[in-house]
């Protein structure tokens, strides 16, 4: 017998619900929680990584995380710059560098760095330096597009006005076009700072010491000694602090800039 | 000083095929207000670009204030702080208030101090009436306000000419008049002016000169009187006749 559309909806909802309580009740009477809980929640364990996991870790991943940033950033610049150059090497060697450092694991650019840069330049680095070329070298190149895009979202009439009042190009670039473009990238440009900060986590191979450990490379050590997985829960809740409040910054900026920006071409 | 400002002789543009300007002749004396009148399409507004080189031409020559502009070793950012420019879509810097949009460029192209910079910025909000607005940035104003703000900051610079490329088209009707009244203003100063206009009431009463183009060529031209109040040429007239008139004519009724 046929149906009406309106009672199918409603029985598909039903089933719907259906599904999800047998679901959570097969989880809840087949997991072993006690063992989870001492799996994931030794409040002892929770207790011993105090203070070090927000005076240490969170701490260096926060600078690593700022000086990745500031150089990707910068570098970033350059990069859209290039892509934009009326000089056609400048183009290539800008879409070769983001083509390449997107399109590989981050982890490999790092150990290539580690690894690479001493032998080029037959010098060791200080870590933080290292740590700055390798997280902010991939950043740049996600950053890149995304300057590049918001450069050419600044209207054509901006830069007009500012030639007609005898501003070089360079200076109407410098003064006018750049102000804006970052105005009109701030929320992107808070996500691939998130991402920054979760590919922080790869820094671990660097071999650090241990008052240079960040969040990742600290839970993992705690892990080392300790019968538990908490270590790895604690660390992962740390990056939460960090992440969240920027993803919602991130999404502050995009309400409060997205509605105008629409009717830019 | 000569009284001629700026001279145009020759000037021919092309957008890849298509010619835009033919051979355009025009001479605007110091002091005078030449309106440019015509048909969309007809080549007005880039005749106008091509007097601050936003529009590179194709052949001929144009000299401004005695500088040559077409000659290729020409300084033209310096030669562009004496021509002020207002756009039809006001064009205000839109990160910066209405002070630094009339500062920035006294600042950083003519290097005038903050102090000397900030006074002719004052100076020219006064003249346009927007002293009160100094703080406000370009998206809290009208339309009206914006135009206003754009011509104090290209007076800023202390031209010698001002460019208008349809100054008023974008406006909503009702503020035609207070930007319209603020160049009114200027042209009884005796600025020189060029302007690429709509307004025919404007031409007429301000105008020394008006100039009517179609087809990228200067069809008609002398005092408003007349060539807005008694045209010679049919094509001037049939226009004339469809922007004074628009109700009275279809499409493919001309005069």
């Amino acid at each position: 017998m046929a149906m009406s559309k309106r009672k199918r909806a409603e029985y598909i909802r039903y089933a719907q619900y259906g599904i999800l309580i047998v679901v959570v009740l097969l989880v809840a009477f087949l997991a072993d929680w006690g063992q989870i809980r001492r799996a994931f929640f030794n409040t002892d364990i929770a207790a011993s990584m105090f203070p070090n996991v927000i005076t240490v870790a969170l701490k260096n991943t926060i600078i690593y995380t700022a000086l990745g940033f500031a150089f990707g950033l910068a570098l970033g610049l350059v990069l859209a710059l290039m892509k934009l150059s009326t000089v056609g090497p400048y183009r290539w060697i800008a879409t070769v560098y983001i083509e390449f450092f997107r399109g590989v694991p981050a982890l490999l650019v790092f150990i290539g760095i580690y690894y690479g840069v001493p032998i080029a330049f037959q010098m060791q680095f200080p870590p933080l330096t290292t740590v700055m070329l390798a997280l902010g070298g991939v950043g740049a190149a996600y950053m890149a597009e995304t300057i590049r895009a918001g450069l050419q979202a600044v209207p054509k009439g901006q830069v007009e006005a500012a030639r007609s009042l005898g501003m070089s190009s360079g200076r109407a670039m410098i003064t006018i076009v750049i102000p804006q473009a970052f105005r009109i990238i701030l929320p992107p440009l808070t996500n691939e700072l998130i991402l920054l900060t979760k590919d922080s986590s790869l820094i671990y191979i660097l071999g650090l010491f241990r008052e240079q450990y960040e969040l990742t490379k600290f839970g993992r050590e705690t892990l080392s000694r300790s019968p538990s997985l908490t270590p790895i829960l604690i660390a992962g809740l740390c990056y939460l602090i960090i992440t969240l409040p920027l993803g919602y910054l991130s999404r502050y900026l995009e309400k409060r800039t997205g509605g105008k920006k629409v009717s830019v071409v | 000083m000569s009284d001629i400002c700026v001279e145009i002789i020759g000037l021919k543009k092309s957008f890849g095929p298509l010619e835009v300007l033919k051979n355009i002749d025009l001479t605007v004396n110091r002091g005078d207000v030449v309106c440019i009148i015509g048909p969309s399409g007809s080549g007005k507004s880039t005749l106008l670009r091509c007097v601050n080189l936003l529009e590179e031409p194709n052949g001929g020559k144009i000299t401004v204030n005695g500088t040559d502009l077409t000659d290729p070793d020409v300084d033209i950012d310096r030669a562009r702080t004496k021509i002020g420019m207002v756009f039809q879509g006001f064009n205000l810097f839109s990160h910066l208030n209405v002070l630094n949009n009339l500062m920035v460029a006294q600042r950083k192209v003519l290097k005038r101090s903050e102090s000397q910079a900030r006074e002719v910025a004052l100076r020219n909000l006064d003249r346009v009436g927007l002293r009160d607005k100094v703080a406000a940035m370009p998206a809290q104003l009208s339309g009206g306000q914006q135009q206003r703000a754009a011509i104090a900051r290209a007076l800023s610079m202390d031209p010698e000419v001002m460019l208008f490329d349809e100054p008023t088209s974008a406006l909503d009707p009702e503020l035609v008049g207070d930007v319209l009244g603020v160049m009114r203003q200027l042209a009884d100063e005796g600025m020189t002016m060029l302007v690429v206009t709509h307004e025919m009431q404007f031409a007429r009463e301000v105008a020394d000169k008006v100039i009517f183009m179609d087809g990228g060529y200067i069809v008609e031209e002398g005092p408003a009187a007349e060539v807005i109040g008694n045209p010679q040429e049919e094509r001037t007239q049939s226009f004339l006749a469809r922007v004074l008139d628009p109700t009275h004519h279809g499409p493919k009724d001309p005069v």
